[in-house]
C-alpha cells in the first residue's frame, strides 16, 4: 500500500473540483468556490457591448432588435407620455398590487392549511388531493375557465395568481412543520408546555425559514403567472403593454417591458432576501 | 422530601408483525430519594436513554409503573427538567428568553421571569451573554444555558442524558465541578446518564450500571467522591487517588465483560 494514487490528470476536471491543494480561504475539494460577482459585470457589459455592436453596425434590423439607446429613450418616453393612456409607473403600479394582493390572499390561507397538513394525518389528507392535483397544471391551462366563471375584471387574475401561489407556500409550510429538532419539541413539553404552546412557540418559529423560502418561490411563479395572465386577458399591466406594443411592432416597448418585469422580478426577490435577513437571522445556525 | 420510584418497570419494542420485540428494559427497580444524584453507565443500547424517556413521561413503561412524589408519571411536565446532548435551546430567542422560556409558558411576566432567569445565569456564569443569540456561543455554553434553562423552571429532577458528551475535555471537567456545585446547592434530585466511568465516579451519589438484552440495572454502588471534592478537595486530587482508580478498574471490567459477553459489537 506504498503507490500513490495519481491526481486525475484531465487539468479542467482538475481545477473545477479543487482537485489541487487549495490557498487559504478555499477548501479542498468543494466545486465552484469564490467571489463571481466581478465576472458577472463584465459578462452583462459584454453582452451590452455585443447588442449595441451589433446595432450600431447594421447586423440586425431596429424592427427585430433596437439598440439600447432607443430602448432607453422609449422608457423614459413612455414614463412620461403614457402607453395606452396609462404611464409606465401606473402599469407597473397594476401589475404590482395585483401580485401583492394575490401574495397577501395566498399566504393567509396557505400558512395556516399548510401547518395542519404538517401537523395532522386528517388534514393532510383532506387536503393532498386537491392541492396535488391542480399543483402541476399551468395557471394559463385553467385561466380560461377563470375567465367563463369570474370574467375578465381583476377578480380572475388576482385568483388565478392566489392559486398558483397558494400550492407552493402549503407544501413548503408544510415540509417546514418538520423543521423542529425532537429534542425542542420534547424540551418545550417537559417545560410545561400545551401543544398549542409547541405548535406557536417551536414548531412555527422553526418553520420560519422554510415558510420565508416557499413564499419567496411563491412570489417568483406568482409574478411569472401575473405577465402571462395580463398577457391574455387586460387592458392594463405590464405584460398588457408588452404583448399589445408587439401587435404594433413596438419592438422597443417590448423590450422595455421585458426589462421592467425583470428588474420588478429582481427587485421582490432582494426584498424577500432581506426580510429573511431580517426575520430569520438564525438560519444556517442552528 | 421529593422521590422518585421505578416500580418493576419493563419496556418492550415492537419490531414488526414477524419478529420479536426488543426488551429495552426488564424488571427495572430504582429508587431517587431528594438531594440523591443518580448516574446511570452502561455499554450502547442497554436502555438508559430509555429509562431517561420514561421519567420525563416521553415513554410509558409496558408493564410497571413510575411515581413522582406518589403521583402517577403519566406524560411530561415541568417538575421534570430534561437536559439533553443535544442542547435543544431555540435559536430564535436570544440567551435570557431561551432560559425563561418555561416560565413563559406558564404566564409568568416578563420582568419577573427574566430576574429569574438572570440568577440562573450567574449561577452558570453566563451573566454578561444575556443578550446573545445562542448561536453564537461555544458548545460548553450552549449546554450551560440549556442547564441554566432547566434549572429555571425549579423541577423536582433534573434528567440529562449524555449532556457533556460533546464536550472538550477541559470544558467538560468544568462543567462537571459546575453541575455538582448546583446540585448541592439546591438539593434536587439528578438522574444523569454518561459513558465516562470516571465522570460517573466522580459526580454520582450513587452508580447504577446497565446491561443490555434485555435491558436492565445489574449492579449499584454507593459513592462519595463528590463530597470529597465539594469538602475542598482538588477535582483532579480526587479523581487520582487510589480509591478512584480502583472503583474505575473495577466497573470498567464489569462494562467490558458485558461487551464480550454480547459479541462486543461496538458501532
Ligand atoms: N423507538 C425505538 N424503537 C425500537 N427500538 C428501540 C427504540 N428506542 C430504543 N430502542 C432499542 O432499545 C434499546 C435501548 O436503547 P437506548 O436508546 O435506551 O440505549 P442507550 O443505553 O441510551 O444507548 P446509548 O448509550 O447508545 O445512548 C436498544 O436496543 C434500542 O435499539
Ligand atoms: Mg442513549
Amino acid at each position: 500500500m506504498s503507490e500513490q494514487k495519481k491526481p486525475p490528470s484531465n487539468p479542467f476536471f482538475g481545477s473545477l473540483f479543487k482537485i489541487k491543494p487549495t490557498k487559504p480561504g478555499e477548501v479542498y475539494g468543494v466545486p465552484g468556490q469564490g467571489d463571481s460577482l466581478l465576472i458577472s459585470a463584465i459578462s452583462a457589459l459584454c453582452l451590452i457591448g455585443f447588442w449595441s455592436l451589433a446595432t450600431w453596425a447594421g447586423w440586425i434590423k431596429p424592427l427585430f432588435l433596437p439598440s439600447p439607446i432607443a430602448i432607453f429613450n422609449k422608457f423614459v418616453q413612455v414614463s412620461t407620455e403614457g402607453f395606452a393612456e396609462k404611464t409606465l409607473f401606473e402599469h407597473t403600479r397594476i401589475s404590482v398590487l395585483r401580485v401583492f394582493g394575490a401574495l397577501i390572499l395566498a399566504c393567509a390561507t396557505a400558512i395556516p392549511v399548510g401547518l395542519a397538513m404538517g401537523m395532522s394525518r386528517v388534514m393532510r389528507g383532506i387536503f393532498d388531493p386537491p392541492i396535488e392535483f391542480y399543483r402541476p397544471v399551468p395557471p394559463l391551462a385553467y385561466l380560461p375557465l377563470m375567465i367563463v366563471w369570474f370574467g375578465i375584471g381583476e377578480l380572475a387574475k388576482v385568483l388565478l395568481i392566489f392559486l398558483s401561489i397558494f400550492a407552493p407556500v402549503a407544501i413548503g409550510t408544510r415540509s417546514g412543520v418538520r423543521s423542529a429538532a425532537i429534542e425542542q419539541v420534547h424540551a418545550a413539553y417537559s417545560l410545561g408546555a400545551s401543544p398549542w404552546q409547541v405548535l406557536t412557540q417551536v414548531i412555527l418559529p422553526a418553520a420560519l425559514p422554510e415558510i420565508i423560502t416557499a413564499v419567496r418561490i411563491g412570489m417568483g411563479v406568482g409574478w411569472t403567472t401575473l405577465v402571462a395572465a395580463e398577457m391574455v386577458a387586460a387592458t392594463s399591466g405590464i405584460g398588457f403593454m408588452v404583448l399589445s406594443a408587439s401587435q404594433f411592432l413596438q419592438t422597443s416597448t417590448v423590450i422595455m417591458g421585458i426589462f421592467i418585469i425583470a428588474a420588478i422580478a429582481y427587485a421582490f426577490d432582494m426584498l424577500m432576501r432581506f426580510l429573511e435577513r431580517k426575520l430569520v437571522p438564525w438560519k444556517g445556525h442552528a | 422530601m421529593g422521590s422518585l420510584h421505578v416500580d418493576q418497570v419493563t419496556v418492550e419494542f415492537p419490531l414488526g408483525p414477524n419478529t420479536p420485540p426488543v426488551k429495552a428494559l426488564s424488571n427495572v427497580q430504582l429508587e431517587i430519594q431528594q438531594g440523591e444524584f443518580v448516574v446511570a453507565l452502561g455499554a450502547s443500547g442497554c436502555g438508559k436513554s430509555t429509562l431517561l424517556n420514561l421519567l420525563a413521561g416521553f415513554l410509558s413503561p409496558s408493564t410497571g409503573q413510575i411515581k413522582l412524589n406518589g403521583n402517577i408519571v403519566a406524560g411530561p411536565g415541568a417538575d421534570r427538567a430534561v437536559v439533553f446532548q443535544k442542547h435543544a435551546l431555540l435559536p430564535w430567542l436570544n440567551v435570557i428568553d431561551n432560559v425563561a422560556f418555561g416560565l413563559k409558558l406558564r404566564g409568568i411576566g416578563k420582568s419577573e421571569r427574566h430576574e429569574i432567569a438572570r440568577k440562573h445565569l450567574k449561577q452558570l456564569g453566563l451573566e454578561a451573554f444575556e443578550t446573545h443569540p445562542v448561536y453564537q456561543l461555544s458548545g460548553g455554553m450552549q449546554q450551560r444555558v440549556g442547564i441554566a434553562r432547566a434549572l429555571a423552571s425549579d423541577p423536582e429532577i433534573l434528567l440529562m442524558d449524555e449532556p457533556l458528551g460533546a464536550l472538550d475535555a477541559l470544558t467538560r471537567e468544568k462543567a462537571q465541578e459546575l453541575i455538582i456545585r448546583i446540585w448541592k446547592e439546591s438539593s434536587k434530585m439528578v438522574f444523569f446518564i454518561t459513558h465516562s466511568v470516571e465522570e460517573a465516579l466522580f459526580m454520582g451519589t450513587r452508580l447504577i450500571v446497565m446491561s443490555p438484552r434485555p435491558g436492565r440495572i445489574t449492579h449499584t454502588f454507593d459513592l462519595d467522591f463528590s463530597k470529597k471534592f465539594l469538602a475542598g478537595a482538588d477535582a483532579r486530587a480526587v479523581k487520582a487517588s487510589p480509591e478512584f482508580i480502583g472503583m474505575r478498574e473495577q466497573v470498567l471490567k464489569i462494562i467490558f465483560g458485558d461487551e464480550e459477553a454480547s459479541g462486543g459489537d461496538h458501532v
